[in-house]
C-alpha cells in the first residue's frame, strides 16, 4: 500500500472520528446549553416570589406564577391518575394476554398515537370534552395530557412486563392461582419498579406539552383548584403567554418559569434513571 | 447383560389400574401438540399412589411436555393443545368443564430450575399458594402450615431464623427444596418434579433424593430424570419414552424399576440405558 493513500485512510478517520464526537457532544451538551441559557435569562426573577405570588396586571413589577404551579401540578396529576391505569392495563394486555396478531395490531396503534401531533389531541379533546362540559378545565387538560401518557404508558410497561422470567408465571400458575393473581401478585411486583420508571418519563414528557392545554385548560391569571370549574393555568400556558407578550418582566418570569420547568422535567427523568439501575 | 445399574429400591408389584384409578393417576392415549407439530403419541401410564415413578428417556423426547400434560401446565405454552384421558384419583382432568386452575392445585410442580419468586421472602413464598388462591385462612393457620411444609422440605432447621429473609438469599439446593416446600404447602394429591437437580450440585442432589424417598410416604411423585442413576436409585416405577421417527414421543416401557433397569423388555431401552442410544 502506498504512503499516500495510507495516510489519506488515516485522515479520513481521524475526520469521522471526530465528527462524530461532536455529535455525541453536541447532543448531550445541548441540555446543558438549555438549562444555562434558561438560567442566565431568568436568573433576576428565579425568586421566591415566582413560587408564592400570583402574576400582577401587565407592566407592573414583581408578582409570580404560583397559580401556574399549582395548575401544572392539578392537570398533571388528572392525566396521571387517568393515564397511568389505563396505560399499564394496555401493557399488561400487550405483554400477558394478546395472541401475536391482535398485540401487533394494538402496539402499531400505541405507536401512532405517540406520533400524533399533540395540538391535534388538544382539539380532539377540546371537541369531545370541553364542548360537551360547556367550559375549559383541568379535566380536559388532564384528559388530554392522558391521552399523550397513554402510548408511552402502555409500550414501556409491555416492555417492563416482558422481562419477567416465564418460570415465575409458571411457578404461580402451577400452584393453582388463577392468571390474574399470577399477574397481580407475581409478574408485577417483579416489574415494579420498571413500571414506576415508565410511569415518571410519561409524566415528565405531559408535564411539558403546551399545545394541547391551549384548547383544554386555556389559562387563567387566577390561583382555581377545580378539576371542572372552568379554565385552569399551567407552567407551559404561562411561560407562551409571556413569552409572546411585549413586556420585559414578563419576559424574564417566562425564562425563570422555563428554568423551573426544565430542571423539574430532568428531576423527574433522572430519578426515573437511577430508579431502574438501582437492583 | 454385561452392564449393572445399581438399583435400590425394592422390586414393587406391578401397578394395577385399579389402585392407579383409586388414589393415584391414570393416564389413557394422551397426545400432545405444540401447533402442528406432535411432540406427544398415545402415552398410556399408569402411576401407583404414595410411590415414586420416574420418566426416562433422551433428549427432546417429551418428557417434559409429558409431566406438563398431567397438571395441564401444558396448555400455558402458546398454541399447545393436548387430547386423551388423564385421570386423577379416577376423575378425567381433560373432560369438559374441568377448571385447569383447580387441577392444578391439586397436582403440584416442582421446575427444572429453581424459581422461588424473587420479590417475597422465605415464609411468603412457601405462604404465596395459600394467600394467592384466596383461601380463607387465619394468619396462625398460615404460619403452621408454612413451617409444617418447610420441615416436609427437609429445609426448615436451615431457615427457621431467616423466615423473613428474601428467598433468593438462600442457595440453589435451598432454594430447590423450598420450591417443594411451596407446592407442598397447598396440599397437592400428586407432585409432579421435573428434572428437580438438573441444576443442583452433587450434595443438593442427594438430599434432594433423600427428600422424594421421605415424601413418597405420604405423596404421589412423577419425576421426569435424563439422569438415570437417578431414576435407578430413587424410583419404584420408571417409564421410558422414546423419539418416533417422525420426533413424536411414545412411550416405549413401563414397569417397575428393578426390571426396567435389569430385564428391559424393550431394544431401545436396552441401547438407552447401555449407553448406545441417546
Amino acid at each position: 500500500m502506498s504512503i499516500s493513500t495510507y495516510q489519506r485512510r488515516r485522515t479520513t478517520n481521524a475526520l469521522m472520528l471526530g465528527f462524530c464526537a461532536v455529535s455525541a457532544f453536541l447532543a448531550v451538551g445541548v441540555l446543558v446549553l438549555i438549562l444555562g441559557f434558561v438560567l442566565a435569562k431568568g436568573i433576576s426573577s428565579l425568586n421566591i416570589d415566582l413560587f408564592t405570588k400570583m402574576p400582577v396586571p401587565e407592566g407592573e413589577p414583581g408578582g409570580g406564577v404560583a397559580n401556574s404551579m399549582v395548575g401544572s401540578l392539578i392537570t398533571v396529576g388528572l392525566a396521571a391518575v387517568i393515564g397511568i391505569p389505563i396505560g399499564i392495563g394496555a401493557g399488561i394486555f400487550l405483554s400477558e394476554y394478546a395472541g401475536p396478531r391482535l398485540g401487533d395490531v394494538v402496539r402499531f396503534t400505541a405507536d401512532v398515537l405517540t406520533g400524533v401531533p399533540s395540538i391535534v389531541i388538544g382539539i380532539f379533546v377540546y371537541g369531545l370534552v370541553v364542548l360537551r362540559m360547556g367550559n375549559f378545565s383541568a379535566l380536559a387538560a388532564g384528559i388530554a395530557l392522558a391521552i399523550i401518557m397513554l402510548p408511552i404508558m402502555a409500550r414501556s410497561s409491555e416492555e417492563m412486563l416482558r422481562l419477567v422470567p416465564q418460570s415465575q408465571r409458571e411457578a404461580a400458575l402451577a400452584l393453582g392461582i388463577s392468571r390474574w393473581r399470577t399477574i397481580l401478585s407475581v409478574v408485577i411486583p417483579v416489574a415494579q419498579r420498571g413500571l414506576v420508571t415508565g410511569a415518571l418519563l410519561a409524566i415528565a414528557r405531559a408535564a411539558g406539552e403546551t399545545a394541547p392545554l391551549l384548547f383544554t385548560a386555556l389559562g387563567n391569571r387566577f390561583l382555581s383548584l377545580s378539576a371542572t370549574g372552568g379554565p385552569i393555568d399551567a407552567l407551559p400556558l404561562r411561560i407562551y403567554r409571556y413569552a409572546t407578550g411585549p413586556y420585559s418582566e414578563q419576559h424574564q418570569q417566562a425564562w425563570a418559569a422555563s428554568f423551573v420547568l426544565v430542571l423539574a422535567v430532568f428531576v423527574i427523568s433522572l430519578t426515573a434513571r437511577l430508579l431502574l439501575r438501582r437492583r | 447383560m454385561g452392564y449393572e445399574m445399581r438399583v435400590e429400591r425394592e422390586p414393587q408389584a406391578a401397578v394395577s389400574e385399579g389402585e392407579a384409578l383409586a388414589g393415584g393417576v391414570v393416564v389413557r392415549d394422551l397426545n400432545a401438540w405444540y401447533g402442528s407439530f406432535q411432540a406427544l403419541r398415545g402415552i398410556g401410564l399408569l402411576v401407583a399412589p404414595r410411590r415414586i415413578t420416574a420418566v426416562i428417556g433422551p433428549s427432546g423426547c417429551g418428557k417434559s411436555t409429558f409431566i406438563r400434560c398431567l397438571n395441564r401446565m401444558h396448555e400455558v405454552v402458546p398454541k399447545a393443545c393436548a387430547t386423551g384421558q388423564v385421570f386423577l384419583r379416577g376423575e378425567d382432568i381433560y373432560a369438559p368443564g374441568v377448571d385447569a386452575v383447580e387441577v392444578r392445585r391439586r397436582v403440584g410442580m416442582v421446575f427444572q430450575k429453581p424459581n422461588p419468586f424473587p420479590t417475597m421472602s422465605v415464609f411468603d413464598n412457601v405462604a404465596a399458594g395459600l394467600r394467592l388462591n384466596g383461601f380463607l385462612v387465619r394468619r396462625s393457620e398460615i404460619a403452621e402450615t408454612v413451617e409444617k411444609s418447610l420441615r416436609q422440605a427437609a429445609l426448615w432447621d436451615e431457615v427457621k431464623d431467616k423466615v423473613n429473609r428474601p428467598a433468593t438469599e438462600l442457595s440453589g439446593g435451598q432454594q430447590q427444596r423450598l420450591c417443594i416446600a411451596r407446592a407442598l404447602a397447598v396440599e397437592p394429591e400428586v407432585v409432579l418434579m421435573d428434572e428437580p437437580c438438573s441444576a443442583l450440585d452433587p450434595v443438593a442432589t442427594l438430599k434432594i433424593e433423600d427428600l422424594m424417598r421421605e415424601l413418597a410416604k405420604e405423596y404421589t411423585i412423577v419425576i421426569v430424570t435424563h439422569n438415570m442413576q437417578q431414576a435407578a436409585r430413587v424410583s419404584d416405577y420408571t417409564a421410558v419414552m422414546m423419539m418416533a421417527e417422525d420426533r413424536a414421543g411414545e412411550m416405549v416401557e413401563f414397569g417397575n424399576t428393578r426390571e426396567v433397569f435389569t430385564n428391559p423388555k424393550d431394544r431401545r431401552t436396552e441401547d438407552y440405558i447401555t449407553g448406545r442410544l441417546g
